[in-house]
């Protein structure tokens, strides 16, 4: 094996490429071979750093020096200083610190201490493209344990027990789940990775895929271990360009070595995985639509029951699970359950990655134990609210979470507290809005964003959806009056208790949370006052008339 | 929306036998039409109804199941579309990171409404639900290039790159 | 057997295994009210109309879908369900135009069924038409978009029950709506015009072309020599159309309506079936003999021909080249009619009183004027006869019972039983037999029960002469489907088939009431077998009229004649 004196590690998570890290790699290679330095120092695209709106980030070992905003001068510096003669440029240096650098001389914050990182223990570290650099921390571990050590129904109990509850938004547990499909008889299962991350301001799953994508293809032969499935399929966005190729090449790799195919680790257990890209649907993140997507036809969610785990695909038994849950099972596998309980709280075990995003000084990905507050990851982690603003309104789990004001900046998040809120973790996400916007004006975007994304199969989500941007539309135009917005609810509540899946029945979830929270901002529109400002004759609908008064 | 001058579809056999080659290798397997699309649709940046017609006989999928999902699924477009797709998002996320200015901006540029295509068919313009790229907030997508932390500023030598 | 226990409405009521809410709430005489559901179709529990309440679940369930389950509480008129199921429909109805005194289902609506229901008085949002245009491309169908309210009923029985799938849901959210591939106009989808899909529309959004406009102005038109041919299943048909039960049969009363409406002459097209049988069994025969292309398939459904043409067109040559009894009735009327009865062709107007919609676009076929002229000039349906009738002020109940005009109204039982599914291959039987045999069908064995009723694919063993003759019958375009497969792979045991288009033959054909399932085509076909039964002739050999017809003017059966007038070709449309 060659030995490198350095290692540039070039951050290649997609926040970072819209950022343009690729050409700064790519000018980073070119010196290195220019300064015929080639054979000392090795260059690589690694999969998220975490604080995504500092990006591209470099990272240089093993010093551990990280760099931010680098541009292609800032690379060339760099090179020039850093590689070739030592001297770390610490005009470039990034202030803050980043969870997945550890170096022997770690002087830890205590803000940094709050990431725990078991999903993400990877990502950023090696170069998601090699198998080797992943069986390297252990990689296939945990499957060849399972595959040779363990029997399917102990994989399941190490699963219960953990208490790992699925990550996408439902939070089902998985334990349970894989349970009733390995109970189900049938002649052919299946085990599905959801990857469809289509809710605003999540990209975990993204980074997770681009930064360790054979972590999830482990879990994925393991859970098919458990439950008696042979193949699986990875059901990814089709505007994730990044992560199809990185999760492609890894299921090359993975087959070549033959951790994929027949006779898995000589147990006779065979298992493949085929990648199906999506076309631009969010209900397709929905399990059954997602299904009904893999058979190739429009997205449209199932009326449940049946539900997957015993009619999925092909009306199969198919275990549905979203790529985060799938790549907490390896380390839970390999560490056993107790270790797993070890983090978060009693009833929601484990850690949590969550996407902060929004105006907060510090966006990206993270990852934290259940149960911190709000506070903590936005002054904490999240470096506080920009520009002098304060803090207006956060929403947890996505688009279909609860919209939460300053009243719960202390509340734990964690799967129970979120729900008494009127909330949900959710995916994940993570939206800080500050006083510069208007409650009204964040509703109409909220709500376009269901009525863009309803796939019109149930009349309530169908229509209400519509039905609703047209009435908060009319209050962002001051036209409304409260019969409308008592309508609006009506409508919500409706939508709630009988759409056909999730979509519908979750717009009450932040519509409900705004009525609530923001109630006084959204009666003075009522009667034609917007406290921001934005919302007089600022109405950007065609058919709307300019305000009158303000 | 925009007249699209010279991008109606030429269907020569040239093309449409590039639309069977492609299709071949799903032939018979219905469920692989989301893929068939993705790959037909490289070709042209659009479905026109020539390519989903050899599409739907391939995998021996009924024309209007073709045609249902082409117009289920946003990526794909039933109706002729510029040389570069720029997708732009108008999700919660951006949108409270000031993507309205630079989706105002970026139309105003280009001179087209939201879903219009240029005069010069070089672009046309969608708007999309989240890219998965929050952390850099605002951000559009150029075909499979994705651009963060987008200010109106940005825009024009960014599109530069493209003419 | 009820082993399921559940309580509805706080009243305990027994289901079967495998039924669902809704069904255990209809035996207990408990109603919920639908939309999307259809009884003969899929259940898409889309409308959210049907929706009750499970005690200890958090959402409402759709009743068509979720099981019966034991024990379970539901309530159907709960303050929650009660404001779901009237949202749900105010929200259909602020989405739909309000044209419902002009609409063609005025009073036979089943939104407008439920809206008065329901006791909807106001719409609180902003009402939208989606302005699309209607299309009117077809010579069979009408659809008028704007009036489509995403139940998909259409597209299950086009797809499924069918085999066609010429409509899909297309767009998603508040733009989805059911069109043809590409939003094109039916008459350049794959769409065989059967009109399955105006049966499953709750609403106006697809109905059949109205042509009684027509008619009428023939009919008043002094120098128009009108007569008016009806098919085997309108006599078991009208009534029901006119508000007698299924199954009414009306064949007297219906030649009466006819004559007060005005017509000439009123034929019966149960002759042109019998001629049909003696052209298609000697068809059969010579096929038998010569090595010809078998099985043989009949050819008197349109909507079976369009799809054939489209679908499987290598297999043509199975078809029999006879026309349908409609068009063979339209060229005999224009030529051997209107020579015995000494009136000039162009003067007359054939008019066809069909179950079928299919029938309108077959009457404009280029190969349909055998006479010089567009055999059948105008085909009505079962629904645009009721229209006429009620507009006219005719009430079937008051008419007496009259009989056909000779000769072309002369008729047998085979011809009769047309109507239903298997029909045609039962009097081709009992023809072909007795052709064969030279003896005559004993009457308990003149009928063959093997080949009646639902079932999708019917087969049976025919032993004539001591040789074996294999049959098979199917109805629906979907069983179609599975018949025709087995003949494309060279595997099926078969001499002679019968397709129909429609599920339960023409008794349930596209152009029948509005309202018409499974049990009622059942009802229907049950009353054209007891017509049968009740004929005094009972093969089509023996029809005096068809006897009369050959003497004098075809000679015999395959006829160069007969190939003139009665027998036609086909058009791939792949």
């Amino acid at each position: 094996m060659e030995f490198y004196r350095s290692h540039v590690l070039v951050c290649g998570g997609s926040p970072c490429v819209a950022a343009g890290c690729r050409a700064v790699r790519v000018e980073i290679e070119r010196l290195v071979r220019e300064q015929g330095l080639d054979r000392e120092v090795r260059v690589v695209e690694t999969g998220c750093l975490g604080p995504c709106d500092q990006g591209p980030i470099v990272v240089v070992y093993p010093e551990g020096t990280v760099y931010h905003r680098v541009n292609m001068g800032a690379a060339r510096e760099i090179v020039a200083e850093h590689l070739v003669k030592g001297r770390p440029v610490t005009r470039l240096q990034y202030a803050g610190e980043l969870p997945s650098v550890s170096t022997a001389d770690d002087k830890r914050t205590d803000y940094f201490q709050i990431q725990k990182r078991i999903v993400l223990e990877n990502v950023g570290l090696i170069d998601p493209e090699s198998i080797e650099e992943y069986i390297a921390r252990d990689g296939y571990l945990a499957l060849g344990t399972a595959l040779t050590n363990l029997r399917p129904a102990d994989v399941i109990e190490t699963v219960k027990r953990s208490g790992l509850r699925g990550r996408g938004g439902a939070a089902f547990p998985s334990g349970a789940k894989l349970e009733f499909t390995a109970r189900t008889e049938s002649d052919q299962k299946y085990i599905i990775c959801n990857a469809d991350e289509g809710e605003p301001g999540t990209f975990k799953d993204r980074l997770i895929l681009e930064g360790d994508p054979h972590k999830v293809i482990e879990g994925m032969i393991i859970m098919g271990y458990a439950v008696g499935a042979t193949h699986g399929y990875i059901y990814i966005r089709g505007e994730y360009y990044i992560s199809i190729e990185r999760i492609e090449r890894a299921i090359r790799q993975a087959r070549w070595l033959g951790l994929l195919g027949a006779n898995l680790f000589g147990s006779g257990f065979n298992f493949d995985i085929e990648v199906k890209k999506g076309a631009g649907a969010y209900v397709c993140g929905e399990e059954t639509a997602l299904i009904e997507s893999i058979e190739g036809k429009r997205g449209i969610p199932r009326r449940k029951p049946p539900y997957p785990g015993t009619s999925g695909l092909w009306g199969k038994p198919t275990v549905v699970n979203n790529v985060e849950t799938i790549a907490n099972i390896p380390p839970i596998i390999l560490n056993g359950a107790d270790w797993y309980r070890g983090f978060g709280t009693s009833t929601s075990p484990g850690t949590k990655v969550f996407t902060l995003t929004g105006n907060v000084n510090n966006r990206g990905l993270i990852e934290v134990p259940m149960g911190i507050t709000l506070r903590e990851v936005i002054y904490g982690i999240g470096g506080g609210i920009p520009d002098g603003r304060s803090f207006k309104m956060a929403q947890t789990g996505g688009t279909a979470g609860g919209c939460l004001a300053e009243a719960h900046l202390d509340m734990p998040m964690d799967y129970e507290s979120m729900q008494s809120a009127g909330s949900a973790l959710g995916s994940g996400a993570l939206l800080i809005i500050d006083d510069s916007h208007c409650i009204v004006d964040v509703a109409c975007s909220l709500l376009h964003f269901f009525a863009h994304e309803s796939c019109g199969q149930c009349t309530p989500c169908r229509e209400g959806t519509t039905r609703l941007v047209q009435i908060f539309d009319k209050l962002r135009q001051f036209r409304a009056t409260q019969a409308d917005l008592d309508l609006a609810m009506e409508l919500a509540t409706v939508m709630l208790r009988s759409s056909l899946c999730a979509l519908g029945q979750s717009v009450v979830v932040p519509l409900g949370t705004i009525m609530q929270h923001f109630e006084g901002e959204i009666q003075a529109h009522l009667h034609g006052k917007c406290s921001v400002g934005l919302c007089h004759g600022a109405c950007d609908c065609a058919e709307g008339r300019p305000a009158e008064n303000v | 929306m925009t007249a699209v001058p010279g991008a109606a579809c030429q269907c020569d056999s040239d093309f449409l036998s590039q639309v069977e080659r492609i299709a071949s290798m799903y032939r018979g397997k219905p469920e692989d039409l989301v893929l068939a699309l993705h790959d037909v649709q490289a070709l042209r940046n659009y479905l026109p109804r020539e390519a989903l017609r050899v599409v739907a006989r391939v995998l021996d999928v009924p024309e209007s199941r073709v045609y249902g999902v082409a117009t289920f699924y946003s990526m794909f477009s039933t109706k002729p579309r510029g040389r570069h797709i720029i997708r732009i998002c108008e999700s919660a996320p951006c949108h409270v990171m000031g993507a309205k200015e630079v989706i105002d901006s970026l139309l105003d540029q280009l001179g087209v409404e939201m879903g219009g295509t240029t005069a010069d068919c070089l672009f046309t313009v969608e708007a999309t639900s989240c890219l998965g790229v929050c952390g850099v907030a605002p951000a559009l997508m150029i075909d499979d290039e994705v651009y963060g932390n987008l200010v109106p500023g940005d825009l024009f030598e960014i599109l530069e790159r493209y003419k | 057997m009820s082993d399921i226990t559940l309580t509805i409405d706080g009243r305990t009521v027994h289901a079967a295994p495998g039924s669902t809410i809704l069904e255990a709430a209809r035996g207990a005489g408990i109603r919920i009210p639908t939309l999307c559901w259809h009884e003969d179709l899929g259940t898409p529990s889309a409308c959210r109309v049907c929706v009750v309440e499970i005690a200890g679940m958090r959402t409402l369930q759709p009743a068509c879908s979720y099981p019966a389950s034991q024990g379970i509480v539901v309530r159907t008129n709960s303050p929650i369900v009660r404001e779901a199921r009237r949202m749900a429909v105010e929200l259909i109805l602020a989405h739909h135009p309000d044209d419902c005194l002009s609409c063609a289902r005025n009073l036979r609506c089943e939104l407008q069924q439920l809206a008065s229901d329901l006791g909807i008085r106001e719409i609180r949002f902003e009402r939208v038409k989606r302005g699309l245009p209607r299309d009117e491309s077809s010579p069979s169908i009408v659809r008028d978009p704007d009036k489509c309210i995403n139940c998909r009923r259409c597209v299950e029985a086009c797809e499924k029950i069918q085999g066609v799938a010429a409509l899909s849901v297309i767009n998603r959210g508040f733009d989805a709506v059911v069109m043809p591939a590409y939003e094109d106009g039916l008459m350049d989808a794959v769409c065989v015009m059967c009109g399955q899909c105006t049966l499953a529309c709750p609403t106006g959004a697809i109905i059949e072309r109205d042509d009684t406009a027509r008619v009428w102005e023939a009919l008043s038109d002094p120098d128009r020599h009108v007569v008016v041919q009806t098919a085997p299943a309108i006599r078991a048909s009208l009534g029901e159309e006119l508000g007698l039960p299924a199954g009414s049969i009306v064949t007297g009363k219906m030649a009466a309506a006819l004559r007060r409406l005005g017509f000439d002459r009123v034929f019966d097209t149960d002759f042109a079936a019998d001629v049909t049988i003696m052209e298609e069994g000697h068809e059969l025969l010579q096929r038998l003999g010569s090595g010809g292309t078998l099985p043989l398939i009949t050819s008197c459904s349109p909507g079976w021909i369009k799809f054939i043409e489209h679908f499987y067109p290598e297999l043509l040559p199975h078809v029999s080249t006879c026309k349908s009894p409609q068009q063979m009735f339209g060229a005999l009327a224009k030529t051997y009619y209107a020579e015995r009865a000494g009136i000039d062709p162009a003067k007359m107007f054939v008019v066809s009183i069909m179950p079928c919609t299919a029938k309108k676009f077959e009457v404009q076929r280029p190969e349909m004027r055998a006479s010089g002229r567009q055999d059948v000039d105008v085909a009505l349906t079962t629904r645009e006869l009721g229209r006429m009738l009620r507009e006219a002020g005719i009430d079937l109940d008051d008419s007496p019972e009259e009989d056909f005009d000779a000769p072309l109204g002369i008729s047998t039982g085979a011809a009769a039983i047309f109507g239903a599914t298997g029909g045609v291959m039962e009097a081709a039987l009992r023809t072909v037999y007795e052709v064969v045999t030279g003896r005559e069908l004993p009457p308990e064995s003149l009928e063959f029960h093997d080949v009646r009723g639902l079932q999708g694919v019917k087969e049976t063993t025919v032993t004539l002469n001591g040789n074996c003759v294999n049959v098979a019958v199917a109805h629906g375009l979907a069983n179609a489907r599975r018949v025709l497969d087995r003949i494309r792979s060279g595997q099926a045991p078969w001499q002679f088939v019968e397709i129909m288009c429609c599920p339960g033959g023409c008794v349930g054909g596209g152009g029948q009431p509005i309202g018409t399932v499974m049990n009622t085509r059942a009802e229907r076909a049950g009353a054209l077998y007891a017509a049968d039964r009740d004929m005094e002739l009972r093969s089509s050999h023996k029809n005096p009229a068809v006897a009369t017809l050959y003497e004098e003017y075809l000679e015999r059966p395959l006829s160069k004649r007969s190939h003139e007038l009665l027998h036609t070709h086909y058009t791939p449309r792949r």
